[in-house]
């Protein structure tokens, strides 16, 4: 029929575009300014928490001259609290913080979305009983549970990756349910069912795929908040423990003797600020992005 | 014909104007609309007919000088009963709306105020009550006048009245979600009327409705623009209903109005090839039935379902439903919406497990759910979605929407590139589409790769729920085209509908389906000419009838020729 | 609808009971000897057995919940280790202060935050749009302490000295001074705020391109009836639950933003608590704050309810 032929050239045309649609998230998201500036700066801040430790004039620990004086010889910001230099220190706080805060987000996002998908699947009570104890765990504000558990035990490394992850895969597992009963809804998962194909390959072959866009959104959200909690965690005085250099430890220390010697607490603040607000901004492209594929404008 | 009694008094008084009217997209500059012309005369209606994409929906918010967001009205004029609607003047615009011009729109229930109660809404469309009205000059400004201007209470009970709803108090206060879709869709129509406008667009107003429904709406509507002498413009992309209503026929194609002329003559003898298109493929209602090669080898029904009742819950949808299907045979299940077709057909595949009843296919019982049946069995029933736009998964090829399917029923198959090539060529689609994702495939070419994916593993029964409730016209001829063409090669289908013109147009046997019974089975030449149950009887005799009065319709052509690509 | 009011009542009890549940065996009955774990490894066999005493440590875990649920029932929620007055005359002026700090920031900022975001919508796309929409997601990121941090090096040091850098007074005359509050204030506001924000331009976008939206205005109605009588009453609805969240969120929040600025509430009193390994106070704050998230919640979702007109009427 007429109207066929002259639609195909159309299609075609279509066709010869590089199909994928992976790339296609993260080039769309590109294309917004604000993504841009965000992979700037988590890039800087990055690069200066992973090769801070090598280019530190001195070591973390050592001590350089009189407490709290922005005067001192041979540094370029000053001296902290006890003597050290603001300058080394900073450069070596960041390493860890970003590590924990992105394996918390890791741990988080992928047993979230596990329970997610399960959840909005199976339905029925697996769906009940996963949701119901998921309610319970939002009660508590992620900063206050993390504090409660740590209270008895202490400060340790693998209760913060364990206690931030599993309280965003409480709120991870949500967006993935959610997400999920969308897919689930739609014919080709009953499709596949109507011939028989096993739950848990409908589950990672024909759900999770469709549902990558809101978890990699998800994966920025929760690393943004992880940097935050963990950074406040440790400004609370409950993360890593002096005396490592930790930006967050740096501001709980000094913040006292802010008005003379604000170096050592302005440098970590900058860094967790434009380190939250740049991986936001990342979130943001990306989320921009996904409504965009989802509704069909970005191909 | 009211249209040519007299042409010349009925130019001057014309209520619609439109001269060279354009929109275009931004940031792109598509025009979307190009070019368009239209003249509509006090109580006429105009059909505005064209499929998806043409950009009908569009000219009718122009009408109202209304632009969705990133569109722009560029060129042309409009007047309504003489007086000129500038887009550029939003103030004028709004004192237009509502007095001159009114809309109806496709969806009722989102168009309406979920938050505010009908009262409200009703009243705040009446702008001139109690005042003494704008700039009105002639007899029919001052008539409109008269009839707004007095209480606006009993200005909301009156119309309400003319739209056969009640008018108590008790009604007013209710809020939209308390209506039926019908009801719905009247105090819409009440709610354009209030204000006894000049124009009234209605845009697909009857979509959504089932047949019996929409006989009443636009029984409804014609009755009001003859009433209140108000000017129609029906936008719709069913020929038979706007052959049915309107005066006049404008065809719209690609943005641009293609034929405008009366009713009788575009029907009778269409102009432009786009025109002919439309019209041969609409489906005719009353014919012998399709006719098939007779089931060779007669070693009882492919399919025979005795006593199913089915239901969600406590819930009974479905009771009693006796069935059979013969090899290479078409039964065409006919319901509206809620009759609980869909159920019966996921059952039959195993989607839906709470049913009780005998389901036999070859000599063998179906289990309830699919995941006990036998992959044989999965294999040789297979079941096509009604929306394309959801049946594939988009994340995949083609290739792969075809092969995964087949290697789980049927195992990993010797030369998968075959496999491939074949399915997709016996659903008339190049092997080269093999490489594409979904989303580079038009609402068509999807389907047709659904009954390729379903097709592959060389099923014996094929059940389509509704495929092609979301297709256009012309996409729609093809499709059942096609399909006769599988069961000419001895394939059996169960096609499932709520289109009655469709029905003559593909299977020999029809059951109809009236609130989880079936109430009329017989061979469709019986039952369209001389059905027996009311509720049939009722919903041949509402479903808009278009006869074809040139040529012959392509979907009656004997089914000899062989499928488009299969050479 | 009374039923669905009910049901979430019920089920919020349910989980306030889940909620002390996880509180007493988080401090109480890890694995290990708590009262050991918290006087340290060098306390006397003495010390030790009388907190074991004090905690009921001896008793069988059911037995040691039971007494300590009856104790929260009577508000009597034990003795403060630290300075040995019984916890809730401790707490009591300290929740009073934090109440006042969280109220003032909730008054503040929930209705700030609707008009900003309905504005922006309204703005859509236009420079104040876009300038409201990077400040939301700029504060959104930044953890509350950092922006704490911000203002008192933008408002305390330096240059300016506006206002005080830190709370100085005690927990039952917080009022006092008004302006010590500002910063704890301000800060918590900006903290709480741009999701409200961004919920409500989001919503209130979706509603003014909403068919209904573009029916009244091809009803030919005036724009302030269709933004303020057919728009804002819709959009508000889907933002009531992020209003509940953030509301929630502020229980917690205010924890590193009075430790920060030295304010006598119950975050501070928590963070004094945990280094004390004072159980009976930690107890009693989490609790408290996993309270006001449940209750906040909870009067979100009936408020939800009752402002839906299809649950309103339907399910009378």
């Amino acid at each position: 029929m007429s109207l066929a032929t002259a639609t195909a050239p159309e299609s075609a045309a279509a066709a010869a575009a590089p199909a994928g649609r992976r790339q296609g998230l993260f080039r769309a998201a590109w294309r917004h300014g604000r993504t841009k500036v965000g992979v700037v700066l988590v890039g800087l801040v990055v690069l200066t928490a992973a090769l801070g430790p090598f280019l530190s004039p001195y070591s973390p620990t050592e001590l350089v001259g009189i407490p709290n004086r922005t005067d001192v010889e041979g540094t370029l910001f000053g001296t902290d609290g006890i003597g050290r230099d603001v300058l080394s220190r900073f450069l070596h706080g960041g390493y860890t913080l970003i590590t924990i805060a992105v394996s918390a987000a890791l741990v988080g996002v992928v047993v979230g979305a596990a329970i997610g998908v399960v959840a909005g699947y199976r339905r029925g009570w697996p769906d009940e009983a996963i949701m119901r104890t998921n309610d319970m765990v939002l009660a508590f504000p992620q900063l206050v549970l993390a504090l409660l558990v740590m209270s008895i035990i202490g400060p340790q490394v693998w209760l913060i990756i364990l206690l931030i992850g599993v309280s965003h895969a409480a709120r991870v597992a949500r967006v993935a349910r959610e997400a999920t009963l969308k897919v689930v809804e739609q014919d080709f998962v009953k499709s596949a069912e109507a011939i028989g194909v096993p739950g848990w390959r409908i589950m990672a072959g024909e759900i999770l795929p469709n549902i990558t866009s809101p978890l990699l959104v998800e994966l920025g959200l929760r690393i943004t908040y992880s940097v935050g909690l963990i950074a406040t965690l440790s400004f609370l005085g409950m993360g890593l423990q002096p005396p490592t250099a930790d930006w967050g430890l740096m501001i709980n220390e000094n913040r006292i003797a802010i008005t003379v010697q604000p170096w050592s607490v302005v440098l970590p603040v900058a860094a967790v600020a434009l380190l939250t607000i740049g991986a936001n901004l990342i979130t943001d492209g990306l989320s921009r992005a996904s409504i965009g594929i989802d509704r069909g404008v970005e191909k | 014909m009211t249209t040519s009694t007299d042409t010349t008094q009925q130019d001057e008084r014309a209520a619609l104007d439109v001269a060279g009217l354009t929109v275009v997209g931004r940031p792109s500059d598509v025009e979307i609309i190009h070019d368009v012309t239209l003249r509509v005369a006090r109580g006429d209606i105009l059909g505005l007919v064209g499929e998806s994409g043409s950009g009908k929906t569009t000219l009718g918010l122009a009408l109202l000088a209304h632009c969705k967001r990133a569109t722009e009205i560029t060129a042309g004029s409009i007047a309504l009963s003489g007086a000129a609607l500038d887009p550029g003047d939003a103030a004028a615009v709004r004192r237009m709306r509502g007095r001159r011009v009114a809309y109806i729109p496709q969806s009722p229930a989102s168009a309406l105020n979920p938050a505010l109660r009908l009262g409200t809404q009703l009243r705040e469309a009446l702008h001139d009550s109690g005042a003494d009205g704008g700039e009105a000059t002639d007899a029919e400004a001052a008539a409109r006048r008269r009839a707004v201007a007095g209480d606006p209470q009993e200005r909301v009970r009156e119309v309400l009245r003319e739209v056969a709803l009640p008018d108590d108090d008790a009604f007013l206060r209710r809020y939209p979600h308390q209506l039926s879709g019908g009801q719905q869709q009247r105090v819409a129509i009440a709610m354009a009327f209030i204000g006894c406008p000049d124009l009234i667009v209605l845009d697909e107003p009857t979509t959504g409705l089932d047949v019996t429904t929409q006989a009443h709406v636009l029984q409804t509507i014609r009755h009001m623009t003859r009433e209140y002498g108000t000017a129609g413009v029906y936008i719709s992309h069913d020929m038979a209903v706007v052959a049915d209503l309107a005066d006049e026929i404008a065809v719209m194609y690609r943005g641009e109005v293609v034929e405008r002329g009366p009713a009788d003559r575009l029907l009778g003898d269409p102009q432009h090839p786009y025109t002919v298109q439309l019209l041969r493929a609409v489906p005719i209602l009353k014919t012998a039935g399709h006719t098939a090669p007779e089931p060779a080898g007669e070693d009882g029904p492919l399919l025979r379902v005795r006593g199913l009742r089915a239901g969600y819950g406590r819930a009974t949808v479905l009771s009693g439903i006796d069935l059979d299907l013969a090899r290479g045979q078409c039964v065409a299940l006919l319901g509206e919406s809620g009759s609980g077709k869909t159920t019966l057909s996921r059952s039959l595949v195993g989607l839906h497990h709470q049913f009780t009843g005998e389901v036999v296919f070859d000599g063998d019982p179906l289990a309830p759910s699919s995941y006990r049946r036998t992959a044989e069995q999965r294999r040789r029933v297979q079941y096509i979605f009604q929306n394309p736009y959801e049946a594939l998964n988009p994340r995949k090829r083609v290739r792969d929407l075809i092969l995964r399917p087949y290697t789980h029923l049927a195992g990993q198959p010797q030369d998968p590139d075959a496999v491939v090539a074949t399915a997709l060529e016996r659903a008339a689609l190049p092997a080269s589409y093999g490489e594409r994702f979904p989303d580079q495939l038009s609402g068509g070419e999807r389907q047709r790769v659904s009954i390729a994916r379903a097709i592959a593993t060389r099923p014996d029964l094929l059940i389509c729920d509704e495929i092609t409730s979301a297709l256009d016209v012309s996409v729609q001829a093809e499709i059942v085209e096609l399909l006769r063409n599988l069961q000419s090669d001895g394939m059996a289908l169960l096609f499932v509908t709520h289109n009655i013109a469709l029905v003559s147009n593909i299977a020999q046997h029809v059951a109809v389906l009236n609130k989880g019974e079936i109430v009329e089975y017989g061979d469709v030449g019986t039952v369209m000419s001389a059905p027996t149950h009311p509720y049939t009887q009722a919903l041949i005799a509402d479903t808009p009838d278009f006869e074809l009065s040139f040529g012959e319709s392509p979907l009656h052509r004997p089914a000899t020729k062989s499928a488009p690509g299969g050479d | 609808m009374s039923r669905l009011i009910l049901y979430r009542l019920g089920y919020g009890l349910l989980t306030l009971f889940v909620v002390s549940l996880v509180v007493f065996l988080a401090t109480q009955a890890l694995p290990g000897d708590a009262a050991r774990a918290i006087l340290g490894r060098d306390a006397t066999a003495e010390r030790v057995a009388l907190l074991r005493d004090q905690l009921n440590l001896n008793d069988p875990l059911a037995v040691q919940y039971g007494k300590w649920l009856a104790g929260l029932f009577t508000l009597d929620l034990g003795d403060s280790f630290a300075n040995a007055r019984p916890v809730s005359e401790y707490l009591g002026p300290r929740v009073t202060a934090s109440f006042v700090l969280m109220g003032l920031a909730a008054l503040i900022a929930t209705p700030v935050s609707l008009l900003i975001g309905a504005y922006s919508a309204l703005r859509r796309d236009r420079a104040a749009d876009h300038a409201t929409s990077a400040v939301s997601l700029v504060l959104a990121a930044l953890p509350e302490f950092a922006v704490g941090i911000l203002l008192i090096l933008l408002l305390s040091t330096g240059w300016l000295h506006l206002l005080p850098p830190v709370f100085a007074g005690s927990a039952s005359a917080v009022l006092a001074d008004p302006a010590q509050l500002i910063l704890p204030v301000l800060t918590l506001v900006l903290a709480v705020s741009p999701p409200i924000i961004r919920m409500m331009r989001a919503s209130m976008i979706e509603v003014l391109e909403s068919e209904y939206v573009q029916q009244a205005r091809l009803k030919g109605l005036p724009e302030r009836v269709v933004v303020w009588r057919h728009a804002a009453p819709n959009a508000i609805g889907p933002v009531a639950q992020v209003i509940a969240v953030q509301l929630g969120w502020l229980a917690g929040g205010v924890v590193a933003i009075e430790f920060l600025f030295a304010f006598p509430g119950i975050g501070l009193a928590l963070m004094d608590a945990i280094t004390t390994r004072d159980i009976p106070v930690i107890q009693a704050v989490t609790l408290l704050i996993a309270l006001v998230y449940i209750v906040v919640n909870l009067l979100a979702d009936v408020v939800g309810l009752a402002a839906n007109p299809k649950v309103r009427v339907s399910a009378r």
